[in-house]
């Protein structure tokens, strides 16, 4: 596993600050692009809350569409950070070095991309401050008398999301003091001071770095229980809805933390794929790093195909009419039937297949395309739960009934793809987004043991 | 008579322990020196002293302050605004039980958090002798010493193989 060559901390310093210190040529020019791109989705927003959703495909039944299932496929691309992150931690992989700034700072942006996607949705976001206050301690809709349930499953999504994405800045922060303290070192002038109150005076003293070691694997054990609610709630949005019977499944829950972990380890290993390539970062992401996030996603693929096919066939087992109305939606119904065969051949049995193959795990441009595939499918998954299970809903409702998303909505789910690269790309050029100490600290832990006639390298860990 | 912060740095691991040795052996105390790195070593690798802490202490106290709020929050809002939903009882434990949980874990991180920076000393407003050398992975030995022992602490640290000596008054030299 320790395939690189030794690297001094010069070396890794010029490197790795490459991105802040010396922008690239085309940083201002793709900004540029993906900014215009977030600014049309947010006028196609605009223009949505200006007409009403009568601009967008949502119709009843159908009342959660496109915007919905990029909600939960945000939630869902953000557990790679924490669960890839605090995992290696606490289990010392020694490949978890280059991974874990990349994977927390995709948490970080996802969720708030993932939040921003109820707020549309609601048509009206402005009016979800009025949930919270608008006089002192008067909650706004209660002095109206209109009194919302505030005991709804509804209200543990915003408490368990916000908590995960506090939770992550925190973490992410607090790491980065000894790389800030690195940046505060290497600039001048304004950049200089901020850096310095970033740092916060930090030294590299063997208190201040027994603190930061404790608080990587404390955090990281903290988090966890976090991100495994976060997705189990997200769940629980539709296995608690009253009115879709075919979303009352019991392993909703872990059916979606899996699916979460699967897709988001595919974009983290995308991410550094992309990162290797475009800042030339071979001697840090290298191909055993890729390989072993290959090999670990054939595990939770696994998983989540397990839960997948329990899913259905606890959905046929019980014969009840929602669900088989709904699984003939799904099966019977075309276009549906077609997407649902994409969605698993994507989601799958096209990228395990390729994770199988040594050679294949270890060839960047078919990684990417597995990578990409799983969360093609994964997006579509949550489409497929969402909308079947609206159009065939039977509890009080009074129509069966199709969706097709408009152009609007198609505009503003690209725009969220656009402003979470947008926002990580603005994080490179201020932040390093693999963490230096972490890779100084490997060079130094690296050594070479014999045995018998063979040299191998090997790392020194402490407990 | 007020101590004197001299800063050596050297290049390797090796002779940054033996600077610390030497450092013993001339009887300065284990509190008064530091090394200075920009990766976490093994612990012990420079013969340093042990670094004792209290943070394990915070999250517990952040996860009772979380629950507490968490429980209070829940319960008084259902009880502030009743709302009579099919016989259902107006307080309820289900609904207390997500949030409750999500609270607990908050608190608990924010405050192991402040209980990282309390416990790292940080923020130091008033940053000591520092060289950015030690950025690139130079390791600094930083001696608080009395004034007239800044001489022969130089001359205690070039001999281990110090590179360089950063002295506050602005000499420097190996």
């Amino acid at each position: 596993m320790q395939e690189g060559k030794p690297l001094s901390s010069k070396q890794i310093n010029r490197e790795l600050l490459l991105t802040i210190l010396n922008s690239p040529k085309w940083f201002f020019t793709t900004i540029s692009l993906l900014g215009m791109i977030v600014l049309f989705a947010m006028g196609a927003a605009g223009i949505m809350i200006n007409q009403g959703f009568g601009v967008t495909g949502l119709n009843r039944p159908v009342m959660w569409g496109f915007f919905i299932t990029n909600f939960v496929f945000w939630i869902g691309i953000s557990h790679a950070g924490v669960m890839l992150s605090a995992i290696l931690r606490l289990s010392k992989a020694e490949w978890r070095r280059p991974a874990t700034r990349a994977a927390e700072i995709l948490t970080v942006f996802s969720l708030m991309t993932a939040m921003t996607m109820p707020l549309i949705h609601t048509g009206r976001p402005w009016r979800t401050v009025y949930w919270i206050y608008t006089l002192p301690f008067v909650p706004y809709d209660y002095a109206r008398g209109i009194w919302p349930n505030i005991r709804t499953p509804l209200v543990w999504d915003p408490s368990a999301v916000y908590t995960y994405l506090t939770s992550s800045i925190l973490f992410v922060l607090v790491a980065l003091i000894p790389d800030f303290a690195v940046l505060r070192d290497r600039t001048t002038g304004i950049s200089h001071r901020i850096y310095g109150m970033l740092a916060m005076g930090w030294q590299g003293n063997p208190r201040q770095w027994k603190l930061q070691v404790i608080a990587g694997v404390l955090l990281s054990a903290l988090i966890l229980p976090v991100f495994v609610s976060v997705h189990s709630i997200v769940s629980w949005d539709f296995g608690m809805a009253v009115s879709v019977k075919s979303w009352h499944s019991t392993i909703f829950a872990p059916y979606f933390v899996v699916g979460a972990v699967h897709s988001g380890v595919s974009a983290v290993a995308f991410v550094l794929i992309l990162l290797r390539y475009v800042y030339g970062w071979q001697n840090y992401i290298r191909h055993e790093h890729i390989d072993a996030l290959a090999r670990l996603l054939v595990v939770v693929a696994t998983g989540w195909f397990y839960f997948l096919v329990m899913e259905i066939v606890f959905g046929f087992y019980g014969r009840e009419a929602d669900e088989i109305a709904v699984r003939n939606f799904q099966f019977m119904v075309t276009p549906w039937n077609i997407w649902m065969m994409i969605f698993v051949g994507v989601t799958y049995f096209l990228p395990v297949g390729i994770w199988l193959s040594r050679s294949a795990r270890r060839n960047l441009w078919i990684m990417s395309l597995a990578c990409i595939s799983v969360n093609i499918g994964m997006w579509l998954e949550r489409f497929l739960i969402i909308v079947p299970g609206l159009a065939r809903k039977q509890l009080l409702t009074f129509d069966w009934y199709t969706y097709r998303p408009s152009p609007i909505e198609w505009i503003i789910v690209g725009g969220t793809f656009a402003m979470v690269t947008m926002l990580m790309l603005i994080v490179a050029r201020v932040a390093p987004l693999i963490p230096l100490y972490d890779i100084k600290e490997g060079e130094i832990l690296r050594t070479e043991i014999k045995i018998g006639r063979v040299t191998v390298p090997a790392v020194y860990r402490e407990d | 008579m007020a101590k004197l912060p001299i800063l050596g740095l050297f290049e390797s691991a090796d002779h940054a322990a033996d600077a610390g040795d030497a450092l013993k052996a001339a009887g300065v105390p284990m509190t008064d020196y530091d090394f200075l790195t920009d990766a976490p070593y093994p612990e012990g690798a420079f013969g340093e002293r042990e670094e004792n802490h209290r943070l394990y202490i915070f999250p517990f106290v952040g996860a009772l302050v979380g629950l507490t709020v968490g429980i209070m929050l829940t319960a008084m809002t259902q009880m502030a605004y009743p709302l009579a939903q099919g016989g259902k009882p107006i307080l309820s434990m289900p609904p207390m039980a997500v949030v409750t949980y999500e609270s607990t874990m908050l608190t608990a991180i924010v405050f192991t958090i402040i209980g990282i920076l309390f416990e790292s000393r940080l923020p130091a407003f008033k940053q000591g002798l520092y060289d950015t050398r030690i950025t690139e992975g130079y390791i600094g030995v930083l001696v608080n010493v009395d004034e007239d022992q800044l001489t022969p602490t130089q001359t205690l640290l070039t001999q281990a193989g110090a590179i360089d000596v950063v002295r506050k008054d602005g000499g420097s030299g190996a």
